[in-house]
């Protein structure tokens, strides 16, 4: 499967101009482009959160497609009866529109996956619908004003777990939800990140294109919670994945390939310097939490590594 | 029209109501005492008795989110609970009426925890009788039955476009087996008829967004809106009555009165309790007591109007409720029907009973009966009081 640019182009844009992303907002370049691939017979489900707060404040909806919210900790789910609804309509032959196939795709930040709606999300990919589940994960529930999640790295300042005198930002490392993910057998999960638009898009197409459930794990880089200039977004998208923060792979019925693997990874304490959320962590006495967030990463990295060795041998 | 007379559980004949309306789409998750209504539900997917995809969700908030998805793409939609399912839920209670979602729900009341019991009481449907949904009460699997077959009718009447509940009390009419007249199938599908959603997100080439955020400018007219449609949704339950008890012999009300006429003390009663109120009523009529009884069928909408005008005139009123609603004054049905009876002047006392499944026997009524002769005859009776209990 390869991802032509020029299609990618061509295609329509499901997602209007004119809602309520903030500047800089890495977000709503995951919605398009995921959306651009995936075409207008499509059923969209969201979690509450930016993303579904930003695109349909009403009268207003930014979605060219169906589009569906219905709570915090339910996408997976809720889009679950709707593909549910589907299977039982065709079977029927009662479909209000004649299609050979309708996508179904939950989205939901980290607050929503990876911690209040994990067990709805967990159900949903044990079930087997055939449903794609894409996580924006921006590290923290931004939509409610910066608070620490599952998702949040280690050290990170968070409106609920701040740098202080005595504290210093968030004092476990993240989640690791995607091995989570591949722990359900399902037939497809990746990660990937906005930046790396081929790669996005080649995934939401294989995705898409499995019989049973898939999960996306996105990185978003976020200007108002990780305290960087609007302008670097992507960069720090880049750079996420050129540390081993963020590496870009994807398993395929249990089979790991790593897509982009960093000749000589960049030290992680680069991409953590650009950002506001670690600056305390650049202070004396903090040497020690450098260290462990690269611990960290080169353990995950080394695990991912003997993983794709594993599945492949 | 000729009925078959079986014998059923409440649990199965309510499956069987729903299988008749040819359901596209099920979720729920087991919790006693529903269980065995989903059980019956399975079996007849298992046996190509019906093709109604049933999703068997991780929780009870998922079965009615899955519901909510379902029903929302354009599918005919029910699910089941009881109990902490319900409260488990009770988010999504309030979106799938707020969407305006005609999905149809078996409540098999039971107590809520804590601390835990399986037994019946009201807890779980009063808990979310502020939630929107119709709510249709049960005296027994006959009625059971049919209020689940006119739920589809009611809820997905173009005007009314709400979800509806059909309760019946846990056990006691859930687990017990009862004689009915069930409706051919081919009857009880042409009286519900084929589900024509307002908009689906299926249709892909119309498509819609629902549940956005709505704000300060546009949420108060839409819960406007929403009020509104109560109104209406009881019109559709009358006239849905109606045409049903055409069909059927079986008549239903907003509520049902029994020897109410010339009562001059009336017991206001829910559920399965009813027909031991009946009993020991008829043992004071025998004696010359004027006692009757009102039955309320239809909480939700509550029809305030009409029960103020069955109760106007009496000399004392009892309303029984099998839920407290704690630190508040008397019991939820006490609150609305006294409410309901405002300026005309007639004395209306409350009684918690039954809470956990503790019997409902023949003496709490005598009792409560003996309490509305004195209050007729201007002794004093406290406002609310607590009806087989320990003291």
């Amino acid at each position: 499967m390869a991802v032509n640019l020029k299609t990618l182009t061509h295609n329509e844009d499901l997602l209007s101009g004119g809602h309520r992303a903030c500047a800089g907002c890495t977000g709503a370049n995951i919605l398009r482009q995921v959306m651009l691939t995936a075409g207008p017979d499509t059923v969209v489900g969201s979690a509450t959160g930016c993303m579904e707060v930003v695109t349909t404040i009403f009268p207003y909806t930014a979605w060219k497609t169906s589009f569906i919210h219905s709570a915090f900790e339910n996408a997976a789910a809720t889009i679950s009866g709707a593909e549910t609804a589907y299977r039982a309509l065709k079977k029927r032959g009662e479909l209000p529109v004649e299609r050979e196939k309708i996508n179904f795709i939950a989205f939901g930040g980290d607050g929503g996956t990876y911690d209040i709606g994990l067990q709805s999300l967990s159900g949903a990919m044990e079930r087997g619908h055939n449903m794609l589940y894409v996580c924006y994960d921006n590290e923290a529930y931004m939509n409610t004003g910066i608070q620490r999640s599952g998702a949040t790295p280690l050290g990170a300042h968070t409106s609920t777990a701040p740098a202080g005198t005595v504290k210093q930002g968030k004092e476990q490392n993240r989640k690791d939800l995607t091995s989570i993910m591949v722990a359900h057998n399902i037939p497809y999960v990746a990660q990937t990140t906005p930046f790396h638009w081929k790669d996005l898009a080649t995934k939401v197409e294989k995705a898409l294109a499995v019989d049973g459930p898939a999960f996306l794990n996105v990185l978003m880089p976020c200007p108002v919670g990780w305290h960087f200039d609007t302008a670097i977004g992507q960069d720090l998208a880049r750079e996420a994945v050129e540390c081993n923060f963020w590496p870009l792979f994807e398993v395929e019925n249990g089979v790991y390939t790593i897509n982009k693997k960093p000749k000589e990874p960049t030290p992680v304490a680069d991409w953590m310097k650009k950002q506001g959320r670690f600056k305390h962590v650049f202070k004396p006495g903090n040497e020690h939490l450098l260290e462990a967030s690269q611990q960290f990463v080169d353990a995950q990295w080394e695990k991912l590594l003997k993983l794709e060795a594993m599945t492949n041998s | 029209m000729e009925q078959k007379l079986v014998a059923l559980s409440g649990n199965e004949a309510v499956a069987y109501a729903f299988k008749q309306a040819h359901p596209h789409v099920a979720s729920a998750f087991p919790i006693t005492p529903q269980t065995e209504m989903m059980h019956k539900y399975a079996e007849f997917v298992a046996n190509g008795e019906t093709d109604t995809e049933i999703i068997l969700v991780e929780s009870e908030h998922s079965a009615m989110s899955a519901a909510v998805g379902s029903a929302a793409a354009g599918a005919r939609t029910f699910t089941a609970t009881s109990s902490a399912g319900f409260a488990l839920m009770w988010e999504i209670v309030y979106i799938t009426a707020s969407l305006r979602l005609p999905i149809c729900m078996a409540l098999v009341n039971r107590a809520l925890s804590g601390n835990i019991n399986i037994h019946c009481d009201h807890s779980d449907s009063m808990g979310g009788r502020d939630a929107g949904w119709i709510q249709l009460f049960s005296e027994n699997a006959q009625e059971a039955y049919d209020n689940a077959v006119m739920a589809w009718r009611i809820g997905e009447h173009k005007d009314v476009r709400l979800p509806v509940m059909v309760t019946y009390d846990g056990f006691i009419i859930s687990h017990t087996a009862d004689a009915l007249r069930m409706l051919p199938d081919d009857v009880a599908y042409k009286f519900i008829g084929d589900y024509k959603p307002g908009y689906a997100l299926l249709d892909v080439e119309n498509p819609i967004t629902v549940g956005p955020l709505d704000l300060t400018d546009y949420y108060f007219e839409h819960k406007a809106d929403q009020i509104a449609a109560y109104a209406k949704a009881a019109e559709v339950v009358q006239s849905v009555s109606e045409e049903y008890g055409a069909l059927t012999g079986r008549t239903y009300e907003f509520c049902e009165e029994y020897k109410l006429d010339d009562a001059e003390m009336v017991m206001v009663i829910l559920g399965s309790s009813a027909g031991t109120a009946k009993d020991v009523i008829d043992e004071y009529r025998a004696k010359g007591v004027k006692v009757g009884l009102l039955k309320v069928r239809m909480f939700r909408p509550f029809p305030a109007a009409y029960i103020a005008e069955k109760l106007a005139g009496r000399k004392a009123v009892a309303v029984l409720d099998r839920s407290a609603s704690f630190g508040g004054f008397g019991g939820p049905v006490f609150t609305e029907v006294r409410s309901a009876m405002y300026g005309r002047q007639v004395p209306v006392r409350g009684y918690i009973y039954g809470l956990g499944g503790r019997d409902f026997d023949l003496g709490q009524v005598a009792k409560v009966i003996e309490d509305l002769q004195k209050v007729a005859a201007g002794g004093k009776v406290e406002d609310v009081n607590l009806l087989g209990v320990r003291s």
